[in-house]
């Protein structure tokens, strides 16, 4: 959290305002009490109404400064909080772009949109208060005791004590029951989790009737729930009873050393008032400071979490331009001994890749669940770096390429289709920011989305909802493949892209593919092996390596993997 | 807005249903509150009388003073001791109620209609069930705890203030109702501005998690500083309108505390004349009434708060409730039968279903599936498959026709025996939280170890919970945890097993599973089927071409029916799909 308030930079102003004018005003609060005093023992005491009106006048020109003050502080305050959260937000989204996939994964998107909103506010208001109450209420407490002291140093000893107690009391209770509250919200969770799995499950807990077994299952788990938080309540419901003990033995103490002083003539009878209230002035700042508190160790904790994104650096760097000295004669895209390890996986997850693709060739990458085709596609645009070996596109090394010029030569469909809120033009123009109507058509035709597009109101300006909710998931995926086609990219990667389309559809579209004008090298991922059969080369991949390479007619022959996946999607003909 | 409030009327009404179970515990607590505020407030004008003893050098009795002091005492620990229990009741209260609500919010959740929990995303009802709970028990309960001492407060100050002095009181109930108006004035002000503020807040929220939550998709298409200039400019805005809302919104506190501190000075001001010009106030009264003017002012800033946090708490509670007054699904008819094991013969006939009136799915459906025959169910993606699986095992009734398992109406017979007929696995595995052996064991919570285990071997299941870390009694966290989709679907599988319950229900998996494992759950299901009935959802044309009859379905209703010759000959849609794979 410290090392966030380098994002004060630029309110420095108001974050030493807005504290300071809120001193002041805590300041002038002090002087009551003392003016309190003086109004009983001159002006009662000498019956003199002139006194007493100038007494008055004090108090309320002391009010009347004090807001003044008090505004001052809390827009200074509030000025600070907010900028200084606005600073954060820009400095984590850029941070969150630059982020390379590796710690995206590591991450993990909640929480990535987790920092960005709900820690946020926390950080926002925790400021906010911070900047308002944080040195107010020790400093209120800390001034009753010196006024206290200026007073009388007997008095004072008493504040020092009861001041003491009421902070062992707060601290202690508050020690005790943060634990036990952090408990509490476990079994909540674990409440919530039984509730969801209840709601997810509903169709199977039915077959089996098992209805009144959940019930019994989450009585028992929230019986335990309210077991806890029965018991937590009952120690914080100490708080206000102690303290407010504590206190009273504190004014009587003072009450009785005041009659002695008093009877001595060391004090005066107003003087005795003032201390009094001095003692209520400290009981109201401690239990805003215990609030404060718990509001501060949230944002602390938030604030951390923040802090520990943006410490996180990428683990890839790009230059700044592009090499362009590379190796002619190479093929398209290749291959050489490349290996992937993800980090914090115990096994390699690609192994020693070795092949070369031709320019326009149709590529086929088939394989069982994490076998590695989507982690293979992955290393062609460089979003993830291999750990051993190279990736060469037109003959340079993906490590050589500025990050928009190999981002550039690529198209890809990746498998879940989102699509994002705005008019179908805005989401296809993601591909190519200057694509033309005309090209936008075209690559809505390939991707056999014409229709879905024509069908729709306002066409081409049809507005796409968050996530894409108002289409189906055959049309978003339609509209994906039609993104990435509208870059007009040398390489075209659909990674298991067509699984939402059925097999009349799929088929179209493979064969628009290959009738395109500038045929790009085109790599299709899929389960199916019919997706995949017509395409130039086929890589077979099983566990991270290359089992098989070669055409459908090479593979069947010689690759058992191949014949396998084969034959279970076609079991009857072969 | 009279309709709103009756609303809330009502609801105040059921909420009272569930407090009423305590209302001793109520009586209870309300009689402690009161108690705990006179005692409180009557603690102030016992130390004003003690200052009233302690006037100057020898004229101080001690022995009064003492007294008193000792008596403040005693009332400090008595008035602490009955506000730990208060509090402790309230929190019983509290805690309690929430139980409660919860425990019936669940109960109906067991008898809603699979088509309310179809229709409601899961979060909302899990909000509703969990956090509308919450924030309702806390705030009402809470809310009304303060309201009940606030107002108490303020009567018995004003009591108190009363047998001091009437006329300084008057000053006093003079001035308080300015601090009210400020704050009203305030936050009706702010209203639009906050409005503003969570409006843009909103907008940004979608954003982030739009970009942020698709950042390789953002990166791979080369998006970042169009993303980047969106979101600033958003974040600009929304910086504008929070300073504002956050500035005038926190300007309630220090304008209510000058309201006060005027209070306070005119207090000093009329306790000073009075006590010059008639005496009829002592030092002691006039910092006893000090105090009094700081206490009294409090509750009323609290009571605005506190009002909304109410509304917000009844509406909280109108959200629970209407989950609970949903309409259950229809009731079992008293003497429905028990169907003990079915022989599996099912007969459609004349069926029509729809989810929504409007729109017809399935129309005039007729069928009949005798023992042991295999049905298959095919069509493209989002044709209504599960809509078949949702008739036959009564997860929705039929709109028109009927559907009968061995000569009776489905109907008539318990949801119970007729769902245990049916073993089902389906595409969406779902475990529970629990060992591996309690997740077999679901449909035979008394099953051995052998048993298990024999059902498993059965499934394929068995090689690969043999070498989890705990074998059968591996905990699986929410959703299986680390298990792959095909190990999920194999013990789903597993479970039908164990059971083995005279008619299927078979929903192929998708693309998501390898092959090898693939092959395992075909075999799997091969077993499962022999000699019973099963319906078999396909993905994969392939694996049915034996089925002895294959529904073809299109947007929702079966275009076609026959066996794969037949439909093949027919030259339909089936013909299509069948060659185009």
């Amino acid at each position: 959290m410290g090392k966030l308030l380098r994002f004060l930079k630029g309110y420095e102003k108001e974050s030493v305002f807005g504290p300071l004018f809120k001193l002041l005003e805590a300041t002038l609060e002090l002087f009551v009490p003392l003016i309190v005093a003086s109004l009983i023992d001159v002006g009662i005491a000498n019956r003199d109404l002139g006194y007493i009106t100038k007494m008055f006048i004090l108090l309320i020109v002391l009010g009347i400064v004090g807001l003044a003050f008090s505004l001052t502080a809390q827009f200074f305050a509030a000025k600070a909080a907010v900028g200084f959260v606005k600073k954060i937000k820009h400095a984590l989204f850029k941070h969150m772009e630059e982020l390379s996939y590796a710690e995206i994964d590591q991450l993990g998107t909640s929480a990535m949109v987790n920092r960005m909103t709900s820690d946020m506010n926390q950080v926002q208001s925790g400021m906010n208060m911070s900047l308002r109450l944080l040195l107010r209420s020790p400093f209120v407490v800390m001034g009753a005791f010196i006024m206290a002291w200026t007073i009388d140093g007997q008095a004072a000893k008493v504040f020092g004590l009861t001041i003491l107690g009421l902070t062992v009391i707060v601290y202690g209770i508050m020690l005790v029951t943060i634990p036990l509250y952090r408990k509490v919200q476990q079994k909540l969770d674990g409440v919530l989790a039984a509730t969801r799995e209840n709601l997810v499950g509903v169709r199977v807990i039915r077959a089996f009737g098992l209805e009144q077994a959940e019930k019994e299952e989450f009585s028992d788990k929230h019986g335990e729930l309210t077991g806890s938080q029965k018991f937590v309540g009952s120690i914080s419901a100490l708080m206000n009873p102690l303290t407010y003990i504590v206190i009273n033995l504190g004014v009587a103490v003072l009450i009785w050393q005041g009659a002695i002083q008093v009877e001595y003539g060391i004090l005066t009878q107003g003087a005795v008032v003032a201390l009094y209230n001095y003692m209520a002035q400290i009981l109201e700042e401690l239990i805003k400071l215990a609030n404060m508190i718990v509001l501060l160790t949230k944002m602390v904790a938030s604030g951390n979490r923040i802090q520990n994104v943006l410490e996180m650096e990428s683990s890839q760097t790009f230059p700044k331009e592009t090499d362009t000295k590379g190796c002619k004669d190479m093929p398209h895209i290749v291959f050489e001994n490349v290996s992937l390890k993800y980090g914090g996986a115990g096994e390699e997850s690609l192994s020693n890749l070795n092949f070369g693709i031709r320019k326009g060739q149709v590529v086929g990458v088939i394989g069982g669940t994490g076998s590695g085709k989507t982690s293979l596609i992955n290393m062609i645009p460089r979003f993830y770096d291999a750990t051993y070996g190279k990736v060469y596109v037109d003959g340079i090394d993906v490590k050589k390429y500025k990050k928009e010029d190999i981002r550039g030569k690529v198209g890809i469909v990746p498998q879940k289709a989102v699509l994002f809120k705005g008019t179908i033009r805005d989401n296809i123009c993601w591909g190519n920011p200057e694509a033309c109507e005309e090209d936008i058509w075209k690559a809505l035709r390939i991707a056999q989305a014409e229709e879905v597009v024509q069908s729709k109101e306002g066409k081409l300006d049809f507005m796409i909802a968050q996530n894409g909710r108002n289409l189906s998931g055959g049309q978003r995926q339609r509209l994906t493949i039609a993104r990435a086609l509208v870059r007009k990219p040398e390489i075209l990667i659909l990674d298991d892209s067509s699984s939402a389309l059925d097999y009349a559809t799929d088929a179209n579209l493979r064969k628009a593919l290959q009738e395109m004008e500038e045929t790009p090298t085109i790599f299709i991922v899929s389960q199916r092996t019919v997706s995949i059969q017509h395409a130039d080369i086929i890589l077979v991949l099983d566990d991270g390596e290359i089992v098989g390479m070669g055409t459908h007619e090479e593979l069947l022959k010689f690759c058992e993997i191949y014949q396998e996946i084969y034959a279970s999607q076609f079991k009857k003909e072969v | 807005m009279s309709d709103k409030k009756r609303k809330q009327k009502e609801i105040l009404f059921k909420v009272w249903g569930y407090i009423k179970k305590y209302r001793m515990l109520v009586v209870l607590s309300i009689a402690f509150a009161g108690i705990v505020v006179a005692l409180t407030l009557y603690l102030p004008i016992l130390i004003g009388k003690a200052i009233d003893y302690i006037i100057e050098p020898g004229r101080v009795d001690f022995m009064v003073i003492r007294g008193i002091l000792m008596k403040s005492v005693v009332i400090a620990i008595i008035t602490a001791v009955l506000q730990w229990i208060m509090n402790t009741i309230n929190n019983k209260i509290t805690y309690q109620v929430i139980a409660d609500i919860r425990k019936d919010a669940f109960e109906r959740l067991q008898i809603l209609p699979l088509k309310y929990m179809d229709g409601h995303p899961v979060g909302d009802v899990v909000s509703r069930v969990i956090a509308d709970a919450d924030q309702f028990a806390d705030g009402l309960l809470m809310g009304f705890s303060q309201l009940f001492t606030g107002v108490v407060t303020i009567v018995g100050t004003l009591l108190f203030m009363l047998s001091i002095h009437p006329g300084i009181a008057l000053v006093v109930v003079c001035l308080t109702p300015l601090s009210l108006l400020v704050a009203n004035y305030i936050a009706k002000n702010t209203f639009s501005l906050f409005k503003e503020q969570s409006v843009t807040r909103g907008e940004q929220t979608a954003y982030i998690d739009e970009m942020i939550g698709n950042q390789k998709i953002v990166q791979a298409f080369s998006r970042e500083d169009i993303a980047m200039e969106v979101f600033d400019e958003c974040n600009e805005r929304l910086e504008k309108c929070s300073l504002k809302a956050i500035f005038f919104s926190s300007l309630t506190n220090p304008c209510t505390r000058f309201i006060n501190s005027l209070v306070y000075a005119g207090v000093a001001l009329s306790g000073a004349i009075v006590a010059i010009n008639s005496g009829g106030i002592t030092i002691g009264g006039l910092s006893c009434f000090l105090s009094y003017a700081k206490q009294y002012t409090k509750p009323f800033n609290e009571i605005s708060s506190v009002i909304t946090e109410l509304q917000n708490a009844i509406a909280c509670a109108g959200r629970i409730f209407e989950l609970m007054e949903e309409t259950p699904q229809v009731p079992e008819t008293e003497n429905a039968y028990v169907l003990e094991e079915a022989e599996g013969n099912i007969q459609f006939e004349d069926v029509s279903f729809s989810y929504v009136p409007e729109q017809k799915l399935i129309r005039n459906l007729n069928l009949t599936v005798e023992p042991g025959q295999k049905i298959a169910i095919v069509g493209p993606t989002g044709c209504g498959k599960t809509t078949l699986i949702n008739l036959l095992m009564r997860f929705y009734d039929v709109t028109k026709g009927s559907i009968k398992v061995d000569g009776m109406d489905i109907r008539e017979i318990t949801r119970g025996s007729l769902r245990k007929n049916y073993g089902m696995v389906l595409q969406e595995t779902w475990l529970k939280e629990g060992t591996v052996f309690e997740n077999i064991a679901m449909g035979k919570p008394d099953a051995t170890l052998e048993e298990v285990m024999e059902a498993a071997k059965g499934a394929h299941a068995h090689s690969f919970i043999k070498r989890l870390p705990n074998g059968y009694n591996t905990y699986l966290t929410e959703d299986g945890g680390s298990l792959s989709q095909g190990q999920k679907q194999l013990i789903c599988i597993a479970r039908i097993m164990l059971v083995l319950p005279p008619m299927l229900i078979l929903d192929e998996a998708t693309s998501s599973i390898d092959t090898r494992t693939e092959m395992k759950i075909q075999e799997a299901f091969g077993k499962l089927m022999k000699g019973r009935v099963s319906f078999i959802v396909a993905h994969r044309l392939s694996t049915i071409r034996d089925a002895d009859v294959i529904l073809v379905m299109k947007d929702g209703d079966i275009i076609e029916q026959g066996n794969h010759e037949a439909l093949l000959s027919k030259k339909g849609f089936y013909y299509n799909l069948y060659y185009s794979q």
